[in-house]
C-alpha cells in the first residue's frame, strides 16, 4: 500500500450550475437574482447551484447537509467532475478540476478520488470481491495486491463470507456497504461519500461512522460527505455546509452551527440536536477568578461527558485545561445543564 | 380523364434510359472490383469450407455427440440437449444428413460473420446518436427489402456459388445484430457507468467491463434473431447455388414433389428450434447475476 501522506485540499469558488439545453444564456439573469422558480417556470430550465464558495480543508471531514432536491448530490459530483459546471472553479491541492484535459481527469479521479454513491451503483455482472477491486484494476494493479486490499475493506465493512455473492444477492444495506469497500479498497486521499450510510440501519451505521473515524485518526483523508441526517452530520464534520435550493445557507463547525443557527431553516434541524453531545466546555467557560477550583476538565469536551464526570465526583465547580494543562477557565454544573437544555433559535441567537 | 385512372408514370423511354444508366454504372463498377472483393473474400471462403469439410466428413456420431456437448454447456439444459440429439438423429434417419450439415455451416459461419461485423458496427451506433440517425433508416431500408433483391447485386459482383451465397445471407441477417447491440449499450444503467467514470475508466475499460457485460443480454437476444434470419436467407440463396436444405425445397417446388418439401422443410424447422432453444437458454443464463434472490 502506497502511504497517504498528503492531505489535499478542496475549493470550491463561484460555482454555478443550470441544468438545461442553453445553460450559458441564464447565467446572467441568475446571478443577477432570478430565482429558482422563476428560472425553471420561464425558461425551463434548473438551478442546480448557485453561487457555492465552500473551503475544505485537507484531512477533515466536510458535511453537506439540506433537504432532498437541494442539490447535494449535484454538488459533490463536481468534485471529481462527473457533473461539468456552468461556471466557477473547483481547486483540488494546487489544480483547477474544471480546467483538467480528459487525460489528466481520469488520473485524477483514479489517484486522487474514490466515491461512494447514494444509489450505490455497483457493477451486477460482478461478485462483491470483483466490485471491490474494480479501482485498483482499473488502476492496473497486480491482480494479487488487488485482491489482499479488497479483502481487507471487505471484512472491515463485515461483509466476511460474501465475497462471492453478487450484488442483487445482498440486501440494500449490504450492497451500500459494497460500495463503501469499493471505495476504501481504492484508497484515495479524496473520500466522496453521497448518503453512504442512509441505507444502513442504525448499529451497523454507527459502526461504519466508527470506521470512517478510525480511519481518519490513521490516514487522514479529505472526505466529502453528504447526509440528511442532522445527528450523523454532527457526529463526524469537522465543518458542515448546509444547502437550501442549490445555495449555501450556512457553513462553519458544528458548534456554530449549532449554536448560532443562520435563520428558521436551519434552527428547525437543529432544534431536535442533542446539544450535550455536540457543544464543548469552551463555549460556557468564563474567566479563570482566582485559584482553578474543583476537577480539570479537558478543553474541548463536550457539555454531556463534563457534566457527568462533575457530578460523579458532586463537584459544582471545575476548571478548564487546556492541551497542556493549564487552566485557562472555570465551569459552573449550572452553566453545563442550562447549555444542554436550552433550545436556540436563530432569533436568540442573534440575541 | 385518363391521367387519373392511369397513374402519370414516368415516360418509359427515360425510365428505361434511367435503369439501363444506374444497370451498366454497376456493372462496370462489379467488372472493375469483381476480382478484388472475390480476392478479399478468400479467407471467408476458406474459413467456410473449412467449417462445411468438418461438418460432413467428420463420423456423425462424433458430429451429434460434439452438438449435445454445446448444445448443455450453453443451456446446462437436459431437454434441450436431449432434444438435440433426437432431432440430429431423425435427420440422419430420414436422409438429410450431409444437406443439414452444410446449411448448419453457412448458418453459423453467416452468423459468425454477421456478428463480427454487427456488434462493432452496434459499439459505434450505441455511442453516437449522429450514427444512429444515419443507421436506422438504412437497417429499416434492410430489413424491409424482400430478401430476393439482396441476391442480385451479390451475384453480379460475385457470381454464383457458396461464397456469394454467404455474403448474402451474412447481409440479410446482419441488422438485429447492429440494433440490439446498439441498444443494449443504450440502456446500460447511467449509475453504473458514472461509478466506471468515478474510479477513472477510460473508453475502453468502460467499454469492456460495464457496457459490453450488462449489454451481452440483449446482444445474445440479436444473436439469436440473426440465426434465424441467416437460417431462412440459406434456403432463399440456394437459387444461387448455395448448397444445402435449400435445394431439395427449390427442387420440390419446380417439380411438385410434395413429400421431399415437406421432409427437408421440417428439418430447416428442426434446426431452427436446436439453435433458438439453445441461443436463448445462453442468453437467460447469462442474466443470472439479474435475478434477486433476497433484499
Ligand atoms: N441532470 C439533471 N437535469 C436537470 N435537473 C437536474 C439534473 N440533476 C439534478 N437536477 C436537479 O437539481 C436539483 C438538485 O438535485 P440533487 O440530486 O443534487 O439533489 P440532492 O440534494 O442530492 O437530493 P436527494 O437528497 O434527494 O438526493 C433538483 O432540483 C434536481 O431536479
Ligand atoms: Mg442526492
Amino acid at each position: 500500500m502506497v502511504e497517504q501522506s498528503e492531505e489535499i485540499g478542496i475549493s470550491v469558488r463561484n460555482l454555478y450550475k443550470i441544468f438545461g439545453p442553453n445553460p450559458e444564456a441564464y447565467i446572467d439573469a441568475v446571478k443577477g437574482g432570478m430565482s429558482k422558480t422563476e428560472l425553471n417556470d420561464k425558461h425551463n430550465h434548473v438551478l442546480g447551484l448557485k453561487d457555492i464558495n465552500i473551503d475544505m480543508p485537507g484531512g477533515g471531514i466536510q458535511v453537506v447537509m439540506g433537504l432532498s432536491g437541494s442539490g447535494k448530490s449535484t454538488l459533490i459530483r463536481h468534485i471529481n467532475r462527473l457533473i461539468d459546471p456552468t461556471i466557477g472553479e473547483v481547486i483540488v491541492g494546487d489544480d483547477d478540476v474544471v480546467k483538467m484535459n480528459e487525460n489528466e481527469l481520469r488520473e485524477f479521479r483514479r489517484h486522487k478520488t474514490a466515491m461512494v454513491f447514494q444509489k450505490f451503483a455497483l457493477l451486477p455482472h460482478r461478485t462483491v470481491l470483483e466490485n471491490a477491486v474494480y479501482g485498483l484494476e482499473i488502476q492496473g494493479l497486480p491482480r494479487e495486491e488487488q485482491e489482499k486490499q479488497a479483502r481487507r475493506w471487505i471484512t472491515r465493512v463485515g461483509l466476511d463470507g460474501f465475497e462471492d455473492n453478487f450484488p442483487n444477492q445482498l440486501s440494500g444495506g449490504m450492497q451500500q456497504r459494497v460500495g463503501l469497500a469499493r471505495a476504501l479498497t481504492n484508497d484515495a486521499p479524496i473520500l466522496l461519500m453521497d448518503e453512504a450510510f442512509s441505507a444502513l440501519d442504525p448499529l451497523i451505521r454507527m459502526d461504519m461512522q466508527t470506521v470512517l473515524l478510525d480511519l481518519q485518526k490513521e490516514i487522514r483523508k479529505t472526505v466529502v460527505f453528504i447526509t440528511h441526517d442532522l445527528d450523523e452530520a454532527l457526529r463526524l464534520g469537522d465543518r458542515i455546509a448546509i444547502l437550501r435550493d442549490g445555495e449555501v445557507v450556512q457553513q462553519g463547525t458544528k458548534q456554530e452551527i449549532v449554536l448560532h443557527p443562520a435563520d428558521e431553516y436551519i434552527s428547525s434541524f437543529v432544534r431536535e440536536v442533542n446539544r450535550g453531545r455536540v457543544i464543548s466546555v469552551d463555549m460556557v467557560v468564563k474567566p479563570l477568578s482566582g485559584e482553578p477550583q474543583g476537577m480539570a476538565v479537558k478543553s474541548g469536551t463536550v457539555l454531556e461527558v463534563a457534566a457527568k464526570k462533575m457530578t460523579d465526583s458532586n463537584t459544582s465547580m471545575a476548571h478548564v485545561t487546556d492541551a497542556s494543562g493549564k487552566p485557562v477557565g472555570a465551569l459552573d454544573i449550572h452553566d453545563v445543564i442550562s447549555a444542554m437544555v436550552t433550545p436556540v433559535d436563530h432569533e436568540d441567537a442573534a440575541a | 380523364m385518363d391521367w387519373l385512372i392511369e397513374f402519370p408514370a414516368m415516360d418509359t423511354d427515360r425510365l428505361t434510359a434511367l435503369k439501363k444508366t444506374i444497370d451498366l454504372g454497376f456493372r462496370n463498377f462489379t467488372r472493375a472490383n469483381g476480382d478484388m472483393f472475390e480476392t478479399a473474400l478468400y479467407p471467408v471462403q476458406w474459413f467456410m469450407y473449412r467449417v462445411e469439410q468438418l461438418l460432413t466428413s467428420s463420423p456423425w456420431p462424433l458430429v451429434i455427440l460434439a452438438f449435445a456437448v454445446i448444445a448443455w454447456l450453453a443451456s446446462r439444459s437436459p431437454k434441450i440437449t436431449f432434444g438435440v440429439i433426437i432431432t440430429l438423429l431423425l435427420i440422419g434417419y430420414f436422409d438429410m444428413w450431409e444437406d443439414t450439415m452444410k446449411t448448419i455451416a453457412m448458418t453459423v459461419v453467416a452468423t459468425i460473420l454477421a456478428i463480427i461485423v454487427g456488434i462493432p458496427i452496434g459499439i459505434l451506433m450505441g455511442r453516437s446518436n449522429k450514427i444512429q440517425a444515419v443507421l436506422n433508416p438504412i437497417l429499416d431500408v434492410m430489413q424491409t427489402m424482400p430478401s430476393f433483391v439482396y441476391l442480385i447485386p451479390v451475384v453480379m459482383l460475385l457470381g454464383i456459388g457458396r461464397v456469394p451465397g454467404l455474403i448474402a445471407v451474412m447481409v440479410y441477417a446482419i441488422p438485429p445484430i447492429i440494433r440490439l447491440t446498439n441498444l443494449g449499450i443504450r440502456l446500460v444503467d447511467k449509475d453504473v457507468l458514472e461509478a466506471a467514470d468515478a474510479f477513472g475508466s477510460s473508453n475502453w475499460q468502460r467499454l469492456k467491463n460495464v457496457q459490453m457485460p450488462l449489454a451481452l443480454p440483449t446482444i445474445m437476444a440479436g444473436v439469436n434473431q440473426t440465426i434465424m434470419m441467416a437460417l431462412a436467407m440459406v434456403v432463399v440463396a440456394s437459387m444461387i447455388g448455395v448448397q444445402g436444405l435449400g435445394l431439395p425445397v427449390l427442387k420440390a417446388i419446380s417439380n411438385q414433389y410434395f413429400t421431399l418439401g415437406i421432409f427437408n422443410g421440417l428439418a430447416i424447422v428442426g434446426i431452427a428450434i436446436i439453435f433458438d432453444r439453445t441461443s436463448q437458454a445462453y442468453g437467460k443464463r447469462l442474466q443470472k447475476h439479474l435475478e434477486v434472490v433476497h433484499g
